[in-house]
């Protein structure tokens, strides 16, 4: 069972680069066909001011750190336990390759279901554009299954 | 895409469905370099095995992403305010995920017009592996 006393826990501020490389490479891999979010000069003629960050592509921003995957380790779960369970996203800002965010991430709770069968961990990280301005917040639960 | 406005929709409204190509092997290798989640149970089949899975599956962001590219299509991403989802069954190989949404509600928030839309990602036979919903912002 993992330790409640987790909750409250927070993470490191980190602070990843939106490059237009890897937002190519992610619409590639996501078969995306809307050219806005590939080539740059569609996304000028949509009005952009270059290519946008995608609706999910900060959750991978987050994960822009040696260890990914520290939230397990420091709670003592196997990575090949985990299934995610449930994204939120809510946007107040556009992001935009040449975009500098800044992430910062806390444990908001942790709790069981199924007479502990299932344990979940909930994550909510909020990220910060160059500028300062609060651009989105994250609230992702990750299933632990045990047994 | 784009030419929606809040007038123009109505409860009940269903925005044009995306179905996305089969996922294989090679679309968990690529989604995993892309997206950053090099958790090996998507593409190590040995790993996935002694995890107690049949065989690696897909991430569930992958389909969170094919999912918001049907609100994109419909309606400009600088409107997007939210985005949510649960995902509700694994994404397996061989899944080939049909998006869908229904507008379920209209209001004002913010000084602004809004919608809410339902989501849904099915595979092939109709099994729901995602649900969630989106609120965009409408001229």
């Amino acid at each position: 069972m993992i330790d409640r006393s987790h909750i409250g826990r927070e993470f490191g501020v980190h602070t990843a680069e939106i490059e237009k490389g890897r937002l190519r490479f992610f619409a590639k891999a996501t078969g995306e066909t809307d050219p806005i979010y590939f080539d740059e000069d569609a996304a000028k003629a949509a009005g952009l001011p270059t290519l946008p960050a995608p609706p999910t592509f900060l959750f991978s921003m987050d994960m822009e750190v040696p260890d990914p995957f520290e939230i397990l380790s420091i709670m003592d779960v196997d990575l090949g336990k985990i299934l995610h369970g449930s994204q939120e996203f809510k946007y107040f800002r556009d992001v935009y390759a040449g975009d500098s965010i800044s992430f910062k991430s806390k444990v908001t709770d942790i709790f069981e279901k199924k007479g502990g069968a299932l344990e979940f961990i909930v994550k909510r990280t909020s990220a910060t554009n160059q500028d300062g301005d609060l651009v989105a917040e994250m609230t992702r639960t990750i299933v632990v299954r045990n047994g | 895409m784009s030419n929606v406005t809040y007038a123009s929709v109505k409860v009940g409204d269903i925005i044009p469905a995306l179905t996305k190509s089969e996922i294989t092997r090679t679309t968990l290798g690529l989604f995993a370099g892309a997206s950053g989640d090099h958790n090996p149970i998507h593409i190590d089949i040995d790993f996935a095995k002694k995890a107690g899975m049949e065989d690696v599956f897909a991430h569930g962001m992958l389909s969170m992403a094919y999912l918001a590219q049907l609100v994109t299509r419909w309606a400009p991403q600088p409107a997007l305010r939210s985005y949510a989802v649960r995902f509700s069954a694994i994404t397996h190989l061989k899944d080939r995920i049909t998006c869908s949404g229904e507008i379920i509600e209209k209001f004002e928030e913010n000084g602004e017009s809004r919608v809410r839309v339902m989501l849904q990602a099915v595979n092939q036979d109709g099994d729901v592996r995602l649900t969630g919903d989106a609120v965009v912002a409408l001229p």
